[in-house]
């Protein structure tokens, strides 16, 4: 039985720089390997529909012979699926959480290249 | 004397998750526990009729969110032995880092939760901030930081490359450090072991009669623990049972504790000694045939049965978790307890109830 064992541990880090970041004045640094936000770039899109089929969720649907791309990011569970299966490597994940997705609206990519909603 | 009935949970300050308690208390002693559990039952052994045994690694993976990376695991060891097939040394070298990290952050959960339930709130702060160091190289690791989505059937997606186990290795003696600092004022201070030693005690034999299962068990001084069976990289590592003989809420805290320390050597042998080599083989086909997996969650021993009959959805899915097998020893040691101490006996079995309720 020892006394003060908590106070021994506070005091050391009362005297330690916080743990914590100062947000928002100090965003949170991104880690590189981090799944954080689904992309897609269609340079290269052949719209095979492949990232569709294998979405577990269902997030992803392909119009080829509109060319077009639609994510819904509530359903996507960032689990990288599309991207491990996509052969033309256009759908990427980004490390950032900073997005945020508030309507049910697909994210809607034209062959052009603007997003849309 | 009259007799009260007192609703605990499930909503409760100190409860987690939801469950469900109604104690018939005579003054401030309990008589008897009654549970109800069944809040968040979401039917997930059903959904294999709807996902296919591929896609159904994910849903295995949302049982739980903090045992997520075992469950996982679990279930693709389950489709791997129908399925025959060999995973790469590596992959499995690395099921195992990451299953011990996983570990480690949910006993720091639940040491957090413990001095939270007693009142201790810098301690519970100190040991989340512990945690968050471990969330981060899981993050930099797999991608996730709770649900890592990192295994997959027939190996697994990420590889950790030389520099960043490096990283890791470093990360690691600090956190060791900062987990010595933390765990020596769960085992030494006065405040805490009056809080803990000495209630809920649970003997041997009943901890082993009741079917108790992880630490609950072993702090009893039952030695007994699935990462013996050799799954992973367990086949190479050796893990020698953390037990206590006490069988009481103090006891429980320091098989925890000591599991901890117990891990961060695990991780280290496992970087030290991973191989090189391919992290995943390609699997073609559909299962067919039935098996049983068992794995150590930090929790203890969960048991998955799976039965498959060539076609892409399963046909029979289920799981025994380790919450589910406690429970029973929990109801048998609350009767005759303080009613203070109930919060305390309740986390002490660390009740994970998304995974007992499915």
């Amino acid at each position: 039985m020892s006394y003060f064992t908590m106070s021994k541990l506070a005091l050391k880090w009362a005297f330690t720089k916080p743990v914590t970041t100062r947000y928002p004045f100090e965003p949170r640094q991104e880690l590189a390997g981090s799944r954080g936000w689904l992309v897609f770039t269609d340079e290269n899109c052949a719209y095979c529909n492949v990232c569709a089929k294998k979405c577990p969720t269902g997030a992803i649907v392909v119009n080829r012979a509109e060319k077009t791309l639609a994510i819904d990011h509530l359903s996507c569970i960032t689990c990288g699926c599309c991207v491990e299966v996509c052969p033309k490597d256009s759908l990427g994940l980004i490390p950032s959480h900073g997005h945020s997705q508030v309507t049910k609206d697909h994210e809607v990519f034209q062959k052009t290249g603007k997003a849309s909603t | 004397m009259s007799r009260t009935v007192i609703p605990f949970g499930p909503q409760h300050p100190v409860l987690p998750e939801p469950i469900h308690l109604d104690l018939v208390v005579e003054d401030e002693k309990v008589i008897e526990a009654r549970p109800s559990i069944g809040f968040v039952h979401r039917g997930l052994e059903k959904l294999v009729e709807k996902k296919d045994y591929v896609e159904f690694v994910y849903v295995a993976e949302r049982i739980c969110g903090i045992c997520s990376f075992i469950h996982g695991q679990t279930y693709c060891q389950a489709i791997e032995t129908i399925m025959d097939v060999q995973v790469p040394p590596r992959a499995l070298y690395l099921r195992t880092v990451w299953g011990e990290l996983s570990r480690i952050h949910s006993h720091l959960l639940w040491l957090g939760l413990m001095a939270d339930a007693m009142g201790f709130e810098s301690l519970f702060m100190h040991s989340w901030r512990v945690r968050e160091r471990i969330l981060n190289i899981v993050e930099a690791t797999t991608g996730g930081r709770v649900i890592f989505s990192s295994c997959k059937i027939g190996g697994v997606r990420r590889d950790i490359e030389a520099e960043a186990i490096t990283g890791i290795l470093k990360e690691i003696n600090e956190i060791e450090k900062d987990m010595r600092d933390v765990c020596k004022v769960f085992l030494d201070d006065s405040s805490a072991k009056a809080r803990l030693c000495g209630v809920g005690v649970i003997s041997k034999t009943d901890a082993y009669d009741l079917g108790c299962v992880g630490p609950m068990l072993r702090a009893s001084g039952v030695s007994q623990d699935m990462r013996r069976l050799g799954y992973a990289a367990f086949m190479d590592i050796p893990v020698e049972p953390v037990t206590r003989s006490e069988g009481d809420c103090y006891a429980r805290c320091a098989v925890r504790c000591e599991e901890l320390l117990q891990s961060v050597r695990i991780i280290r042998t496992a970087l030290a000694k991973i191989p090189a080599g391919e992290i995943a083989v390609k699997v073609t086909g559909n299962p067919n045939g039935e098996t049983i997996a068992r794995t150590e969650q930090p929790r203890g021993e969960v048991v998955y049965h799976i039965k498959a009959n060539a076609t892409k959805n399963l046909q029979r899915f289920r799981v025994r978790t380790p919450t589910f097998a406690n429970l029973p020893a929990m109801l048998s040691i609350l009767p005759g307890c303080e009613l203070a101490d109930v919060p305390i006996i309740v986390l002490t079995i660390d009740p994970c109830i998304s995974c007992t309720e499915r």
